[in-house]
């Protein structure tokens, strides 16, 4: 399957630590602003109990799941101990210049 | 992208849909997953079909996974059709309808179906099995046209059967060939007690019967035995034991015994092909209970998702049942022979039974309980075990606690408790999983066994006992415990952190993460709120709140819910509205379809199922100030009636209660806090659990602090009796400061008194100029509060939280 690059909005319009949810495709998926600038892209949803990941808090590179406070890092995807399981990542990519953000899907 | 496998699941119940279940969260995008079901219906609780037929519960609530939750998932869910055929050359499913299906794997999870007895006239109108929403539909509808009922079958099944169409109003006889009840599950004395039981609420029994045929001319009229005698019957309910469905897999040419035989990992012969459920027979033995077949699933559901386990072993079963408010329970081999010798205690006065079974080496095998049950997870879990329990036999019959044998030493307690006992009942850790954290894993502190299992990190309630396995297993280790910061991301407890932030006066949540040395840069959910709420509280006017280290609820000013959406809580002052304020509430709930409108415990509405992106509107449209029924903060005065119109009142505890939300309204807190103005001493407005509860007696107030109506309930200590309403208020807002500059982030009132002592309180707001001091210190932080609803309304940088930032369909490609 072919990917493609969806623009989806800029950098200025989700503040630093924090995250903005949109859907493609009517996949659900949060965009994070993490405080080095960088913006990364998961599938909106917890894979313990369905939690919208884009309400929870950011630390560092990991939210945490607002229903049950499960730890996710947002690079891998990965659930963090002790708990288990994953969320899917889709790739992003911001424009330094404009501050317009892509995600590949 | 990588292509996905096709997994088709064939049938649609408990064992199969859990497994898938389980799947999905192992490797939530592993499979393109189709499941093909033959009942009209998503997966439901077969097990609770004899409680809707006992009217205790509703069909709807019975559903699992309801319609939304496939769709949910990607799950493409065939209903109301048969697979008929499984190519396995092909690999393609066909159902009756001649509809293919393509896989790459196949689950077959068909399940049983009831047997139904081989005598003559078993077709008649009238003759069912217990089995599915149909025959409790059938049942259902003779119940309201006919009298007699006859089950067949004296087992689990037959009498739950039994026990509904009772229920319905029918009368009921049970037959049987064996000449007691549940043989499989019961010896005979605790069988005979069921029997005098059932007997009692209604039930008949014919036993030691053979049916032979059933008359009857369109429908059943009778059921005739081989002994020559007969039992009238309108209805016939055959529960005599469940046949796995194998056609599907044999005329697949998948190998069948009872039925299809799967190895270790749930897998046929024929690779790619899985059994799971019922229908599985598993080294010789194809289950009937819902426990193992989870197991399986579990198994199943690990090997698809790709992950290195353990196969299925084989499970020991145990039964726990109630019928009509009888418990019984039995596990294992019960019955006794020439190397098994039983111990058993009987009491007819308490209608109680118990029987436990040691074979020749000295281990428990088997145990029945009646009457009582709560022995039953500990005998179970030690007949799993296969542990000597020689010496201890009598013990284990008695159920003295071994507590109690040992003297009411606590080490002891904890070194006896079962290693799969549930320590923590929120997160389902056991003992054993507690005692390999503080072995293998290093964990010597109750914070570090709680990161690394969950245990006590949710409601708390277990602590104690991860601290007792704590000091029992972790030995010297545990003696000098490292020391427990607020969280893993420092060492330094609350104390010590508010008094650096008051020596360097520290005004940002980084730098004091940076200048106390976090070990996690920007800390976790833990110590990001507790640090916002210190320094806003130690410095409440040069401090700028960070919304992004305040949990989600404070962050979005209203609760968020399992599925995401919102609630919507207006402020109703001591709990009194109008008929306008009313009027707007419902017509905002009617714009927004709003799904439920729900008075709270506080005595106010809260309106739940909220989008969050129609937050802001709502609040915009109701005009009324936040509630704050969502944040650590003031939550509300509840208050009763008192002298305004009750005859007993002895003070205006409702004007009482409006004052207090008034001063009190959006104040920040270590955690909720609720109040509560009673107008006399019965005490209508249960102020005594409240964290700070206000009675009025004739002639003053009473003012009680410290109670909680939650976890753990506390009625509140009595600080003080004073005279005016001025007095209340002065008292009242020196505790609620005092708690606000002492207590731990997240501690209520009530633990906060439990640690500090009511004598510490009581000192501290003793003198006026300590009450007045304090006062004045709240009222600087109120008087810099705003509401935060007309705050977000306002302004739209902050608006644009709530909104979603895009939503693309195919038009971008």
């Amino acid at each position: 399957m072919a990917t493609s690059k969806i623009l989806v909005g800029k950098r200025s319009e989700i503040d630093v630590k924090s995250s903005r949810k949109l859907r493609i495709e009517n996949i659900d998926i949060a965009l994070f602003h993490l405080s080095d600038g960088s913006v990364l892209a998961v599938e909106n949803k917890c894979p313990h109990k369905g939690g919208l990941l884009s309400e929870g808090m950011v630390c560092d590179g990991k939210v945490h799941c607002p229903l049950h406070d499960w730890k996710i890092d947002l690079r891998s995807g990965k659930v963090q101990d002790p708990d288990e399981g994953c969320v899917t990542t889709f790739k992003t990519e911001v424009d330094e210049q404009s501050g317009d953000i892509y995600i590949h899907m | 992208m990588k292509k996905r496998e096709k997994l088709v699941m064939i049938g649609n119940g408990m064992a199969g849909v859990r497994t898938v279940e389980h799947l999905l969260k192992l490797a939530p995008h592993a499979y393109d997953i189709t499941i093909i079901g033959d009942e009209p219906h998503p997966n439901y609780n077969r097990i609770m079909l004899s409680s809707v037929l006992a009217g205790s519960t509703d069909m709807k609530e019975i559903v699992i996974n309801d319609w939304d939750w496939y769709k949910e998932n990607g799950i493409k869910l065939v209903v109301g059709e048969k697979a008929v055929r499984i190519d396995t050359k092909q690999r393609q499913i066909t159902t009756q309808l001649g509809k293919h299906f393509d896989y790459d794997r196949v689950i077959i999870a068909t399940g049983s179906q009831p047997f139904m007895l081989p005598i003559g006239g078993s077709n008649k109108e009238g003759v069912i099995a217990f089995r599915n929403i149909k025959d409790c539909e059938t049942m259902l509808e003779a119940s309201k046209q006919y009298k007699k009922a006859v089950v067949i079958g004296g087992g689990l099944l037959g009498l739950e059967a039994a026990r509904g169409l009772i229920h319905l109003g029918m009368e009921t006889s049970v037959v049987h060939i064996h000449d007691y009840l549940m043989e499989r599950q019961l010896d005979e004395p605790a069988s005979r007690m069921l029997q005098r039981e059932l007997e009692a609420q209604g039930m008949t029994f014919l036993l030691n019967k053979q049916s032979a045929f059933i008359s009857g001319r369109k429908r059943v009229k009778a059921l005739h035995f081989t002994d020559g005698s007969e039992v009238q019957a309108d209805l016939i309910v055959m529960a005599v034991g469940i046949r796995p469905n194998v056609e599907l897999a044999k005329a697949s040419g998948i190998d069948v015994n009872r039925g299809i035989i799967v190895n270790d990992e749930m897998e046929t012969n024929l690779p790619g092909i899985y059994a799971v459920g019922e229908c599985a027979e598993h080294r010789g033995i194809a289950y009937g209970l819902v426990a193992p077949l989870y197991e399986q699933g579990m198994v199943l559901a690990k090997r698809l998702a790709g992950i290195d386990a353990p196969g299925y072993q084989g499970s020991v079963t145990s039964t726990k049942l109630k019928v009509s408010g009888v418990d019984v329970f039995s596990a294992g081999s019960f019955i006794e022979d020439a190397s098994r010798k039983s111990l058993r205690i009987q009491d007819d006065l308490a209608g109680t039974y118990k029987k436990i079974t040691i074979d020749s080496n000295g281990k428990l095998i088997g145990a029945v309980l009646f009457g009582d049950t709560s022995d039953g997870a500990e005998l179970f879990s030690l007949i799993k075990r296969g542990e000597v329990v020689e010496g201890r036999e009598k013990e284990l019959l008695l159920g003295i606690s071994l507590d109690q044998l040992n003297g009411g030493n606590p080490a002891a307690r904890y070194e006896a408790m079962p290693d799969d006992e549930i320590v923590c009942g929120c997160n389902g850790v056991t003992k054993a999983t507690i005692v390999d954290a503080i072995h293998s894993k290093g964990c010597n502190s109750v914070s570090s066994i709680k990161a690394c299992t969950k245990a006590s990190g949710s409601c708390g309630g277990c602590k104690p006992i991860v601290e007792g396995l704590l000091s029992v297993y972790a030995g010297d280790a545990a003696a000098e415990p490292v020391k427990e910061g607020i969280c893993g991301c420092t060492t330094l407890s609350r104390d010590e952190i508010v008094a650096e932030i008051q020596r360097m006066k520290l005004l940002t949540i980084k730098e004091t993460m940076n200048v106390l040395s976090w070990t996690e840069p920007e800390g976790c959910s833990k110590c990001r709120p507790a640090l916002n709420y210190y320094i806003g509280m130690l410095y409440p006017e040069e401090y700028a709140d960070e919304k992004e280290s305040r949990i989600t609820n404070e962050r979005y000013h209203a609760n968020i819910q399992k599925d995401g959406t919102f609630s919507v809580v207006p402020r109703v002052y001591g709990g009194v509205t109008t008929p306008s304020d009313l009027k707007k509430i419902a017509e905002v709930a009617e714009k927004f379809n709003v799904p439920m409108v729900k008075f709270t415990g506080g005595q106010r509405l809260d309106l739940l199922g909220v989008k969050k992106e129609d937050l802001p509107k709502m609040w915009e449209e109701l005009d009324m100030p936040s509630g704050h029924a969502y944040g650590k903060t003031l939550r509300t005065v509840k208050t009763c009636v008192g002298s305004t119109f009750c005859r007993f009142g002895t003070q205006d505890s409702i004007a009482m209660g409006i004052r207090m939300e008034k001063a009190f309204e959006r104040l920040n807190a270590p955690s909720k806090v609720k109040l509560a103005v009673s107008g006399c001493p019965r005490n209508c407005a249960e102020a005594t659990i409240k964290d700070l509860g206000i009675v009025a007696i004739d002639g003053g107030w009473e003012i009680h602090v410290g109670g909680n109506g939650g976890v753990k309930v506390r009625a509140t200590d009595l600080l003080c009796v004073v005279k005016t309403e001025d007095e209340v208020m002065e008292w009242s807002s020196a505790f609620l400061q005092l708690y606000r500059e002492q207590a731990i982030w997240n501690e209520r009132t009530a633990q906060w008194i439990e640690r500090v002592g009511l004598d510490y309180v009581k000192q501290a707001l003793q003198k006026q100029e300590d009450r007045l001091a304090l006062m004045s210190r709240i009222n600087k932080t109120l008087s810099l509060t705003t509401d935060p609803w007309k705050e977000i309304i306002q302004d739209k940088e902050l608006r644009k939280n709530f909104e979603q930032l895009a939503d693309i369909q195919t038009a971008a490609q």
